[in-house]
């Protein structure tokens, strides 16, 4: 059963001006040449393998981790490869201002958590989010809290849609719950 | 509450209340599957719901047009899969011999105003051109679409652009439509939908709406509609699927992400240079650039009006010794009015390569790819470096492609 408050540590992918970086492509977050990996388990070690200041990441990367990421998160070509090496690695959510159409509609049928907030951007750059704050977010109401800080801060909400499919398992899982429903 | 055409087409498809940026559940009126991304949807769909049916088998259809007939085992085979799937489920087959998908949608009155279609074709947004709500999807997507008969969608921003001033009739709908992309490029209509107003948009005849919204993939928009029409428009859409036009308006108040003008008065034609479809240039900067082929088609210019103004052109005139020049109609009915018309005779006298409807060399190969040093000029749509062979792809307009390939370089029909 899914959850709809995580609790997690951040990894918030800025650059040296302490910027999100935006329009992090899929070839940044998993390369191409392992495309031909099929089983998602192996994919977690080549997790933003392709993003400058952030090959370590897969290494460091714990369970229940949640990103923090810029503006057009996902741009690019629509392999599935590039939600599900987060999901191998166990990341619990990943959050951007936005993401690419393919890679959010891609997460979303997948049961991967992604979440748009247009706002993070600011609360970054005012320092209010740092790469290993713990926080916890509440996916139905938007609600945050960062537990390093206790800061609290409101984001936008995963739409019902979305929770919908989330809560299902994926979106195939979700066609058959509509049937028997 | 007021709305944007979309915004309108997607309020009478879901129970939710529709604002830009909301994620709704919509119903959708069609959904297709194509011999690229077809084969993945039937394997999805025997492994996730193995017996089941499709939910309305009658509005869901397969429609061949990359690969028709099939050049390669895998293609063959990929069809074949198709074929079986549709058999026992009962769903139509567009076979080989029928065209572009999404113009025989069109064609056969399944795609109408205000109505919802999804397809695993990423320029099924072609479909604005009549009014429809075109989208193209993965085969994730679209394998739930054929499971559900619905969609998930994120109500996009409508952007309005407004062309003002006046064309000239040698101005055809392909120079419009880059001049306009040479404008919004990438950014401007990025993920949003699209209205076009003013004279010159309302003013299009289908095949040009047809070229202007197959276009708006190219601006990195979800779709494009232009709602002000004219008669010959509805005239001609009742002639070829017998549906009458239903007028689709957006609100007057409706409210738009951005409003932006364009001039296009003494408009002259547009050529977009490789590796880019923004990469757009008046052909009078490009007159040196030699070719060795053109290409004149796709779903961009296929229709028949494209090929008689490509005929018109080579009428009475050869192509070029040494260049090839490729024409492949949109569809089979296409083929029947070229046929008819004697547009077919003028084209072939002129020297031409002519084959039967499809995607053709704008796909992956069929009538021809470019070699590398290859330079070609075609009607298509993207020219993106290998998307149609290691060769160098400018796009222009049926009347440009047809004049460069009896000068063997670069020009308009005015340099003849
Ligand atoms: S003609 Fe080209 S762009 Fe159009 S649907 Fe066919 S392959 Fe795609």
């Amino acid at each position: 059963m899914s959850e709809s408050e995580w609790t997690g540590r951040l990894w918030v992918l800025k650059n040296t001006s302490g910027k999100l970086i935006e329009d992090i492509d899929t070839d940044q977050i998993y390369h191409n040449a392992y495309l031909h990996i099929t089983e998602i388990s192996e994919m977690g070690a080549y997790a933003l393998g392709n993003l400058e200041g952030w090959k370590d990441f897969s290494s460091q990367a714990k369970p229940g981790d949640i990103i923090v990421a810029g503006r057009n998160f996902g741009a690019g070509s629509s392999r599935q490869q590039a939600v599900d090496c987060f999901a191998a690695l166990k990341i619990s959510l990943i959050i951007a201002p936005s993401f690419g159409a393919i890679y959010f509609r891609n997460a979303v049928n997948s049961g991967f958590p992604v979440l748009q907030s247009p706002g993070i951007g600011k609360l970054v750059q005012k320092g209010r989010l740092c790469s290993g704050d713990r926080i916890k977010v509440n996916i139905q109401t938007g609600k945050a809290r960062n537990l390093s800080s206790d800061d609290s801060f409101q984001m936008k909400p995963m739409s019902d849609v979305q929770r919908q499919i989330y809560e299902a398992g994926g979106l195939f899982a979700y066609a058959q719950k509509m049937e028997s429903g | 509450m007021t709305h944007t055409v979309i915004e309108k087409i997607i309020q009478n498809h879901t129970q939710q209340d529709v604002f830009p940026g909301k994620i709704i559940w919509m119903t959708l009126d069609v959904r297709t599957a194509r011999d690229f991304g077809g084969p993945n949807v039937v394997k999805n769909f025997q492994r996730e719901y193995g017996d089941q049916p499709v939910e309305a088998n009658k509005k869901t259809f397969f429609t061949f047009d990359l690969s028709v007939p099939a050049c390669s085992l895998k293609y063959a085979d990929n069809q074949q899969i198709c074929r079986e799937f549709a058999g026992k489920k009962g769903i139509k087959v567009y076979d080989v011999d029928e065209g572009i998908g999404s113009h025989v949608l069109i064609e056969q009155g399944h795609a109408v105003s205000g109505s919802t279609v999804v397809g695993t074709d990423s320029h099924l947004n072609i479909l604005g051109a009549v009014g429809s709500f075109g989208q193209g999807m993965g085969d994730v997507d679209i394998t739930f679409a054929f499971k559900t008969g619905k969609t998930w969608f994120e109500v996009p921003e409508t952007v309005k652009v407004v062309l003002k001033g006046e064309i000239e009739n040698s101005v055809s709908a392909k120079d419009l439509t880059l001049f306009i992309l040479r404008h919004l490029r990438t950014r401007k209509a990025a993920l949003k939908a699209v209205e076009f107003y003013g004279e010159p948009a309302k003013n299009l005849s289908l095949a040009g709406r047809i070229t202007l919204c197959s276009m708006v993939t190219e601006m990195a928009g979800i779709i494009g509609f232009v709602p002000e029409v004219n008669d010959g428009f509805i005239k001609e859409v009742r002639g070829l699927s017998g549906i009458t036009y239903e007028p689709l308006l957006a609100d007057k108040d409706a409210s738009y992400a951005e409003e932006i003008e364009i001039n296009v008065s003494g408009l002259t034609p547009q050529v977009a240079a490789p590796f880019q479809p923004t990469n757009v240039k008046d052909v009078s900067e490009l007159q040196d650039v030699s070719i060795d082929s053109g290409f004149i088609g796709s779903c961009t210019n296929g229709r028949t009006e494209d090929l008689r103004a490509a005929a018109s052109v080579l009428k009475g005139r050869k192509v070029k010794q040494g260049v090839m020049l490729k024409i492949v109609p949109a569809t089979r009915k296409v083929y029947s009015e070229i046929l008819e018309q004697g547009i077919l005779k003028d084209l072939f006298e002129s020297g031409v390569v002519l084959s039967n409807p499809g995607c053709g060399g704008c796909a992956e190969g069929h009538i021809g790819l470019t070699g590398e040093g290859e330079t070609q000029i075609s009607t298509g749509n993207r020219n993106f470096a290998g998307k149609q062979g290691k060769g160098q792809n400018y796009l222009a307009s049926p009347e440009v492609v047809a004049a460069s390939c009896i000068l063997g370089r670069i020009a308009s029909p005015e340099d003849l």
